[in-house]
């Protein structure tokens, strides 16, 4: 089995697909000739022809637009957006048309797209480019929310996304593309939206994470580990669907729960989560259920002490666990 | 750090105190002084000030928990200094909760009230159910949580070891500190509710009087009399005092100031209405502290005049004007409110004639000073239209004799009814 990073799992799966489906086709901002703002599509262009690797006007809205249109008319596109903070002149396509396209025609027609979109901060990104939009986008039925946490789910995740005849948004934590390695296999297999993954076992404290935040939550479960602290991490890999029965689960076992996201505090899915909990499983639970989340700041600086401030750490979370263990 | 705040001492023979209503939540900032929850004793309720300046992080009592002089109640995180509410955090309370009983049998040996400084009176869902589930009383394990927290490991780790408590025992009920060992009681009527008929809850204030109502009427043999006074000397010598003592005091002249001047006096002359029953014997009480019975928006209080007899007409109504302004602004202070050794009902204000007043415990008696109405009474062998004042009497007929209450009243009557228009103050 090959060991790819993040980014080359996802640049070996959106290939496969290509090859393996002809409806498939690509488009964004520079996703052709220079591959990607990250290299993520790079050399698909030239193996699949300008007609399937399309370079996007600098348009979000028609991005989006034209990929609903060609999804209705039987192709499988996969827009990207170039980072995810660009996304909001496109929302009115993909909450308005989009998400809701099969409920509005009573399934006559659906919208087999796929919008793949880097988000995320501690890359130096600044303002416009650090952004989480998974809360704005986890509030609206009909869409898929989508982030792995490694190499081997997000090619999993993709390829079932890709095959998933209703409209997805593929989030990819820049903060990942190239930080972490992994076993892909070479063969196409499919893991299913909406469940999530046990990443470790534990018992003492329940961390309930997405994307980066579940790699770092596995950092502090090691080290609390070596303090006699047991955590479960819980990578939920989409927070919508979210897969309700393995967070309560967890919460019923461990009577704990941290839920760590990048997102801002207030309004972020946290929230939802915690009142899952806390209606479902108030009697199992031993402590408060807590947040560890970016700060309600209007958005990440640029300067590195202001990015290390936002930036949830190993360490902020393993400080946060370990509060919640001794309560 | 945050500084522990502890219940103070609200009065000199006060040992406990029930937590009436937190002034300020978890989280709000709080002035030194500025008032931070009110206590609530016999038949009263006292803002509790806070000891310094900062943000109220930790409570520790919960509202209606009786707790006792010197317990930590809560913690106010100063400003400045880091919070460490792991470190060294006092233990909560265990919330003592007056329960009725009902079972007279159960009155035969007075149950000893819990231990409270076990502390740890709060638990989290988890561990209530595991600990009902299990037939365990969490307050018996020892906690490894935070500040000494029952955690759902440490009632886990009671299971595996079966320490298991019989379920008789896990449901021994928890005594009231303020029940009343000596007097069977019953349970009262409960009310009917009909569609439409409004429940409203009792507030701690509401609580406080009820039970102190209850148990001045249930453990203390009240007896009754009243007496007619004719004040029409009094009614002009204040009507031609009024304006001139407005001005120059700043306070209404009022006729509560005689009546706590002649009930002093009565007291002096017959000490055994000033005294209180102590089961085997009589306290007579030395100093003769006044407490007036004032109706405002919380509810009854008594606030008292310390040492009403050395105090002239012109003090006793600058007294009372005061605790009367401050009664109704919430201000007063546990100090004014405890102490006293007599209680005047100055009933008359609320237009009634005749009142059978309920005895503000352990004092001997309550006397009442109705509206004052003319009336034409027999004057030598004629009609005339006089003034006329009735006071009542409720008495502890333990301590006082009819003859001696009628005598008390007898003093009242003789001084109240010898002012005249040019008596001088």
């Amino acid at each position: 089995m090959a060991q790819m990073t993040f980014l080359e799992a996802i640049r070996e799966t959106l290939r496969q697909e290509l090859a393996r489906d002809e409806r498939v086709i690509i488009y964004g901002e520079d996703v052709g000739v220079r591959g990607g703002v990250f290299r993520v599509t790079e050399g698909l262009q030239a193996d699949f022809g300008e007609a399937r690797v399309i370079d996007s006007p600098l348009a979000e809205a028609a991005i989006v637009g034209t990929a609903i249109g060609a999804a209705v008319n039987g192709l499988r596109p996969i827009p990207e957006i170039q980072f995810a903070d660009f996304i909001f002149p496109a929302i009115n396509q993909i909450v308005q048309e989009a998400a809701r396209m099969r409920y509005r025609s009573n399934n006559d027609f659906e919208v087999p797209i796929v919008i793949r979109a880097p988000f995320g901060g501690g890359v130096r990104g600044g303002l416009y480019h650090s952004q989480s939009v998974e809360a704005f986008f986890g509030h609206v039925p009909g869409l898929k929310v989508v982030i792995a946490s490694t190499p081997y789910d997000a090619k999993g995740l993709l390829t079932q996304a890709i095959a998933d005849p209703d409209p997805v948004l593929f989030l990819e934590h820049k903060g990942l593309y190239r930080s972490i390695k992994g076993e892909v296999p070479e063969e196409r297999y499919l893991i299913p939206i909406g469940k999530a993954d046990r990443k470790r076992e534990g018992k003492d404290v329940s961390v309930i994470a997405y994307g980066l935040m579940a790699n770092l939550a596995l950092k502090a479960a090691e080290t609390l580990a070596g303090e006699g602290i047991s955590v479960e991490v819980i990578d939920l890999r989409s927070i919508r669907p979210f897969d309700k029965a393995a967070i309560l689960e967890s919460a019923k076992k461990t009577g704990k729960v941290l839920i760590v996201h990048e997102d801002n505090l207030t309004g972020g899915f946290g929230g939802e989560i915690s009142a899952v909990i806390s209606e479902e499983a108030l009697f199992y639970l031993d402590a408060p259920i807590m947040r560890l989340t970016g700060p309600d700041v209007p958005a990440m600086g640029f300067s590195p002490p202001l990015e290390h401030a936002f930036m949830i750490t190993a360490d902020k979370i393993a400080d946060a666990a370990r509060n919640l263990a001794k309560f | 750090m945050a500084h522990t705040v502890v219940m103070p001492q609200l009065g000199e023979s006060v040992t406990e105190g029930t937590i009436g209503q937190w002034l300020k939540k978890v989280g709000d900032s709080i002035e030194e002084y500025e008032s931070l929850l009110e206590v609530l004793t016999d038949k009263v309720n006292a803002e509790v000030p806070s000891p310094v300046a900062g943000t109220l992080s930790r409570v520790l009592v919960e509202e209606g928990a009786v707790v006792g002089v010197g317990t930590p109640i809560c913690e106010i995180a100063v400003e400045g200094e880091a919070e460490s509410s792991a470190e060294a955090a006092p233990e909560p309370v265990e919330t003592k909760t007056p329960e009725p009983q009902a079972d007279v049998e159960a009155n035969a040996q007075p149950a000893v009230p819990k231990e409270s400084d076990e502390g740890r009176g709060r638990y989290s869902p988890a561990v209530r159910r595991l600990a009902s589930e299990n037939g365990i009383d969490p307050s018996g394990l020892s906690g490894t949580g935070s500040g000494g927290r029952v955690t759902r490991n440490d009632v886990l780790k009671a299971v595996d070891e079966g320490t298991r408590l019989s379920p008789v025992e896990a449901r021994e009920p928890v005594s009231s500190a303020a029940s009343v060992a000596s007097v069977p009681q019953v349970a009262g009527a409960s009310a009917n509710i009909e569609d439409g008929d409004e429940v409203v809850q009792l507030s701690q204030v509401r609580k406080m009087i009820a039970e102190r109502m209850v148990r001045s009427k249930m453990t203390v043999p009240h007896a009754w009399l009243m007496v007619e006074i004719d004040v029409s000397g009094l009614v002009s010598l204040r009507n031609r005092l009024k304006e001139e003592f407005k001005a120059r005091e700043g306070v209404s002249l009022t006729y509560l100031p005689f009546m706590l001047k002649a009930v002093s006096a009565a007291l002096r002359k017959m000490p055994m209405v000033n005294a209180q029953w102590n089961g085997d014997s009589i306290v007579m009480k030395k100093r003769i502290n006044l407490g007036v019975a004032m109706a405002t928006e919380r509810g009854l209080v008594v606030p008292v005049v310390k040492d009403a007899d050395r105090l002239s007409i012109i003090g006793l109504a600058q007294a009372t004007q005061d605790l009367a302004k401050r009664a109704r602004s919430g201000r007063l202070t546990m100090a004014d409110l405890s102490q006293g050794t007599f209680t005047v009902d100055n009933t008359g204000a609320v237009g009634t004639v005749l009142t059978y007043p309920i005895i503000n415990a352990p004092e001997a008696a309550i006397v009442t000073m109705e509206s004052v109405v003319k009336r034409p009474v027999v004057v030598g062998d004629m009609i005339a239209v006089r003034s006329m004042m009735n006071c009542c009497i409720s008495f502890d007929h333990r301590v006082v004799d009819g003859a001696e209450a009628a005598q008390f009243l007898g003093e009242l009557k003789k001084t109240l009814e010898a002012y005249t228009t040019d008596s001088t103050l």
